[in-house]
């Protein structure tokens, strides 16, 4: 597409949230990332498709993980990437938020990546620049990029994704990453459950279309996905966990309730994962159950996907 | 103005929120006050001297009263949005610069209002600073001119200093004003809790924050017997609550905004900053509630709670945005959105605009009767138009109805027998 006449279709210009996204869509984005998935581990030369166009990663909040990603993504397509990382006492003043996209957007940049801790702020944003928009994170709202390389992973893993049993475990309330999955999963067919105590459980989550746990082994029973979630330091003394220990006795995940799984359930965790927390590290480092170093490499490659279809506007050739 | 100056007001619908009455008539006054209403109040053969204005059977109704309106821009514009909205008479929150917890403020300001185009009447703090520890001099207070004593966009939430406020109230007769939401359990809070809130990944408050802080002040209203007023009813619950306590006898009155009859939380949907409310929006459940509350007497009042913001301070972040909406201007149109669709009389919706509040804070408006002040709305009850925030009087516009179709506009508006606002159509 071109990002300066605005002649392409408007809902595919930016990549926001995988709510309202069509299983054809979300199939689309994958095909192409697991092309790049391949030329890549076959050491092919990947076409500079976006060469000498540019990539902003703006990010109102710490991220080495994601951005690195995106960096890397970008880069492989022939993308001038640049980083912005804007100081945290800033964020407070979320001002800053628009000047600062309207001051990019002059540039003209053809992709802004987009991390913020307020819900909305990539949709915000969005309405402010003639650029794509990359949401890369946005407060407890949605994670888009991180459900793709999670179905991604299951795909390459599983061969599919419609009818799956998938449990997403941990602190789901404050968790983006949970919410696109939800979105994602339940477009795709799996049966999703949730697992988490009552305090990490956002209200009425259930008419999300999913199943709601608080008894981890029973919630992961027969799964063939256990997708951990990492909780936040801050969110355990007292709040809304009592501690530590407690949450990993009925919580965390090792061998025990693992047990309860199907017995070639794959196990998934966004990162960065505190070990003897929501995870065992012997089973968090099982090359056979756990997919996590799988999802770092799909990272790349879905953020590929991402890019190439938005700022090329292949994404509407699959609607 | 010239004292005898009379001006008639004929062939007009007479909207009597006393009598609950709806009649063809005239109304005339003399002064700045109210000389003669009904059929014969203007006898056409002596019209020597009398301004005539010809109503062409439009509502005649006395002046609105709105009981909350936060003083965001300065009181000129302010009393221009007022006046376009049909409103003589506003009562301003404490929470201004400086905030009005002192009787040198509240003199100053009472001073301020006599030379401003309508009637404003200061709301005092009932905390001194609003911090919600020691009460405020409610009796010198009231001297200066404070018509009653909230701690305005803050809950009264210490149970021990709410006790004694309503104990030392009695002694004054002083009404009390609650920001019925308990603080603790809406901390951090931007909307409505519930399925929506989950979907957006921003932080709720939970409907029981209203009713919690209700049924714990309603309990030492009982201890006390004091005059209470929740500021603003969202809930079903919190409707219940308060029409259970007026069941019991308890001197309990509440109000509501048009925010919270005409949307639900749904608003919000898309981060939408300009229907970001203190209190939130809520279901549709609480929407019907707030409804029927206004239809059968529970819910006493309608208030603007005129917020202004600057588009600065809106487009922001959801959760960063600064709540609240100007509503000066809406509160007719979205009133009679009540009254066509059929849940309200137009009396009763008139009464909850005048003469309810104008009792509850002693004022001498809001009557269609000989000697009350000449403070009136003309007004169109069902002229069809759609809301257009770009053209109100007020310098802000973060009205969360704009483009909103809708019925009904203020043509004329009165303070004390001088016209201070003139619809463009409107040629009378």
């Amino acid at each position: 597409m071109n990002t300066s006449n605005g002649q392409s279709h408007p809902e595919y210009r930016h990549l926001l949230g995988i709510e309202g996204m069509t299983a054809t869509e979300i199939t689309a984005l994958l095909d192409l990332g697991d092309r790049y998935l391949q030329h890549y581990r076959d050491d092919a030369q990947i076409p500079k498709v976006l060469k000498d166009r540019t990539q902003i990663n703006l990010f109102f909040e710490d991220s080495t993980r994601t951005r690195t990603s995106f960096e890397l993504a970008g880069k492989r397509l022939g993308l001038n990437v640049i980083n912005m990382s804007v100081a945290s006492s800033s964020i407070k003043k979320g001002e800053t938020l628009i000047d600062t996209a309207m001051t990019l957007n002059a540039m003209r940049p053809s992709a802004l990546v987009v991390r913020h801790n307020a819900s909305g702020a990539a949709a915000l944003l969005s309405q402010k620049v003639s650029c794509s928009v990359i949401n890369a994170g946005d407060g407890s709202h949605e994670h888009p990029t991180q459900a793709l390389l999670d179905a991604l992973t299951i795909r390459r893993r599983k061969g599919r994704i419609e009818g799956l049993r998938v449990a997403i475990c941990g602190d789901i309330l404050h968790s983006r990453v949970a919410r696109s999955n939800i979105h994602l999963l339940n477009t795709m067919g799996s049966r999703v459950r949730l697992v988490a105590p009552p305090t990490l459980m956002p209200p009425f989550i259930e008419n999300l279309g999913v199943d709601v746990h608080h008894d981890m082994r029973e919630g992961i029973k027969d799964v063939d996905i256990v997708m951990m979630l990492r909780l936040q330091k801050e969110r355990m003394q007292g709040a809304f966990v009592p501690s530590t220990r407690e949450y990993f006795r009925y919580y965390g995940l090792n061998a025990d309730k693992l047990a309860h799984a199907k017995p070639d359930a794959l196990i998934m965790h966004p990162g960065p994962m505190n070990r003897g927390v929501e995870i065992d590290t012997v089973i968090a480092d099982d090359i056979d159950r756990s997919a996590i170093q799988e999802q770092v490499e799909a990272g790349v490659a879905i953020r590929m996907a991402c890019l190439d279809a938005l700022c090329t506007g292949s994404l509407e050739n699959t609607a | 103005m010239n004292a005898q100056a009379r001006t008639a007001y004929i062939n007009a619908r007479l909207i009597d929120p006393v009598a609950q009455t709806v009649s063809d008539g005239a109304l005339l006054t003399v002064g700045d006050k109210i000389w003669a209403v009904g059929p014969d109040a203007f006898d056409a053969s002596d019209k020597d001297g009398t301004t005539i204005v010809d109503c062409q059977g439009k509502c005649l109704a006395p002046g609105f009263i709105d009981m909350q309106v936060f003083l965001g821009e300065s009181l000129e514009t302010t009393s221009r949005a007022a006046a376009a909205g049909g409103v003589t008479t506003i009562v301003i929150q404490p929470d201004t610069s400086p905030m009005l917890d002192q009787v040198s403020i509240v003199d100053y300001i009472s001073r301020q209002a006599i030379d401003a185009p309508i009637n404003a009447h200061p709301m005092a703090a009932a905390t001194k600073s609003l911090e919600g520890q020691e009460m405020t001099e409610i009796g010198r207070l009231q001297e200066a001119g404070a018509v009653a004593f909230t701690d305005g966009r803050k809950a009264i939430q210490h149970p021990q200093v709410m006790r004694r406020l309503l104990t030392y109230a009695t002694a004054y007769d002083a009404l009390i004003v609650q920001n019925a939401e308990e603080p603790d359990l809406a901390e951090h809070g931007v909307m409505n809790e519930g399925e929506v809130s989950t979907r957006l990944g921003l932080p709720g408050i939970p409907a029981e924050a209203e009713v919690i802080m209700i049924e714990r002040d309603m309990h030492l209203v009982a201890m006390t017997g004091a005059r209470y007023h929740a500021a603003l009813v969202t809930t079903a619950k919190g409707v219940a609550a308060i029409r259970k306590a007026k069941q019991q006898g308890l001197n309990v009155t509440c109000g509501t905004a048009p925010a919270y009859f005409a949307l639900n939380e749904l608003a919000v949907e898309d981060y939408r900053t300009f229907a970001r409310l203190s209190p939130p929006l809520r279901t549709e459940e609480d929407r019907r509630a707030v409804v029927e509350g206004l239809a059968d007497g529970t819910i006493d009042v309608v208030v603007s709670a005129h917020d202004p913001h600057t588009e600065d301070e809106k487009r922001l972040p959801f959760s960063l945005a600064e709540p609240g909406v100007v509503g000066l201007e809406t509160l007719l149109p979205m009133g009679m959105e009540l009254v066509n669709g059929g849940h309200l009389t137009l009396p009763q919706f008139v009464a909850s605009l005048t003469s309810t509040p104008a009792s509850l804070l002693g004022l001498p408006g809001g009557r269609l009767e000989k000697g009350a002040p000449a403070d009136l709305v003309i007004f169109d009850p069902t002229i069809a138009h759609r809301i257009d925030a770009s053209s109100f009087a007020s310098g802000a516009k973060n009205s969360c109805f704009d483009a909103r179709p809708a019925e009904g506009r203020v043509l004329q508006t009165i303070v004390g027998g001088t016209e201070i606002y003139r619809a463009e159509s409107w040629q009378s």
